[in-house]
């Protein structure tokens, strides 16, 4: 089995207000390093076999048209991982 | 002291002929998803003005021949992935992007989850993200009518202020900076904040209208504020008895009426 993983996150010029939350809670932790943090999505694709290029493209389309919104996210990232723990079982 | 003598029915009574004969005929889907609240409330407040209304749903793949449509508020798929985002993919909503594109122009309003779904299927430009406070919002909202033109505000008076509820999470209206000029430069601001911005909105922007003024979507629940000792304790014009205000009502006759004239606004 195979999973395809996609990041979608906010577009940099629209404002996160979960991030900012964050970020002003780090220093409560003692976490002082930080200056800013944009919170964004991680989302894992399943795949029965192997990721042709038609699978992938049919995920990067996924990515587009339903697990980002263009208005205020941006894929930033549609890749393969091939799970190295998964042989036959 | 109160002075209430119940001189008014305490509840509407649908029954009594409509105010407009004319609008009864009128047929006004009320869609229900899986998730959606406020589907009865938005039904009730269809036929307190006079018009008929037709419960839809999500899955069907038919209009039922319908005259305008309105998706109501609550959260559809739980908000799972972004407000209204599942939503905008049901059989039903293809169906009502055709309809609201097509040369009728079928009045379109969506109301907070119903506004997110239109954005989502971008029938509406720009989006929602989460409140700028982080946290759940309900009060009795002081709104602005800007754009008197649409199918869904022609009764009100421009720069007209109403007072409805808003409850929402997820009220934050944002665009790109291009979008938020046109729609300022264009009069597609339908309703504005007064006094308290709740959510962070741009520009105070609580509705939106697409470039014909058919389809509508605004944030705040206009259908919560059409029947007397059920509404808000205010009015745009100030205070009122408990419960009596009724802003939102014009929302739903400007509608019926736009319906009743041929699409021409009413």
């Amino acid at each position: 089995m195979a999973r395809i993983v996609v990041d979608v996150m906010p577009k940099p010029e629209i404002l996160d207000p979960q991030g900012k939350a964050i970020v002003r809670a780090l220093p409560h932790q003692g976490i002082t390093a930080f200056t800013g943090v944009r919170q964004g999505k991680r989302f894992e694709l399943e795949v029965d076999g192997e990721v042709t290029e038609q699978v992938l493209a049919t995920a990067r389309e996924a990515a587009e048209t339903m697990l980002s919104n263009p208005v205020i996210e941006d894929v930033v990232n549609v890749t393969v991982i091939n799970d190295a723990t998964s042989t036959e079982a | 002291m109160a002075s209430n003598t119940f001189e008014a029915p305490l509840v509407a009574d649908l029954s009594s002929p409509s105010p407009d004969g004319t609008l009864v005929d009128v047929r006004v889907g009320i869609v229900t998803f899986p998730g959606t609240l406020d589907d009865r409330d938005a039904a009730r407040a269809i036929d307190i003005a006079g018009g008929t209304s037709v419960p839809l749903w999500y899955a069907d793949d038919d209009l039922q021949g319908v005259d305008a449509v309105i998706l109501p508020g609550g959260f559809s798929y739980g908000d799972y992935l972004r407000a209204g985002a599942i939503s905008r993919f049901a059989p039903l909503m293809s169906r009502i992007v055709d309809a609201a594109n097509s040369d009728a122009a079928m009045p379109v309003l969506g109301i907070c989850n119903g506004f997110q779904i239109l954005t989502e299927a971008h029938l509406l430009p720009g989006s929602m993200i989460r409140n700028d406070h982080l946290k759940f919002v309900c009060r009795d909202q002081r709104l602005r009518v800007e754009n008197t033109e649409t199918a869904w505000t022609a009764l009100y008076t421009a720069g007209q202020e109403i007072v409805v509820p808003l409850k929402n999470n997820d009220g934050q209206y944002v665009c790109d900076q291009a979008t938020l000029d046109m729609l300022e430069a264009e009069g597609r601001v339908a309703f504005r904040y007064v006094g308290h911005n709740p959510n962070g909105s741009l520009n105070d922007i609580a509705g939106v209208t697409n470039a014909r003024g058919n389809v509508v979507g605004l944030m705040p629940h206009p259908e919560h504020a059409v029947e007397p000792g059920f509404g808000p304790d205010s009015t745009g014009q100030g205070p009122v008895t408990m419960g009596d205000g009724t802003d939102g009502l014009d929302i739903f006759i400007s509608a019926l009426k736009t319906v009743v004239n041929g699409g021409t606004r009413a």
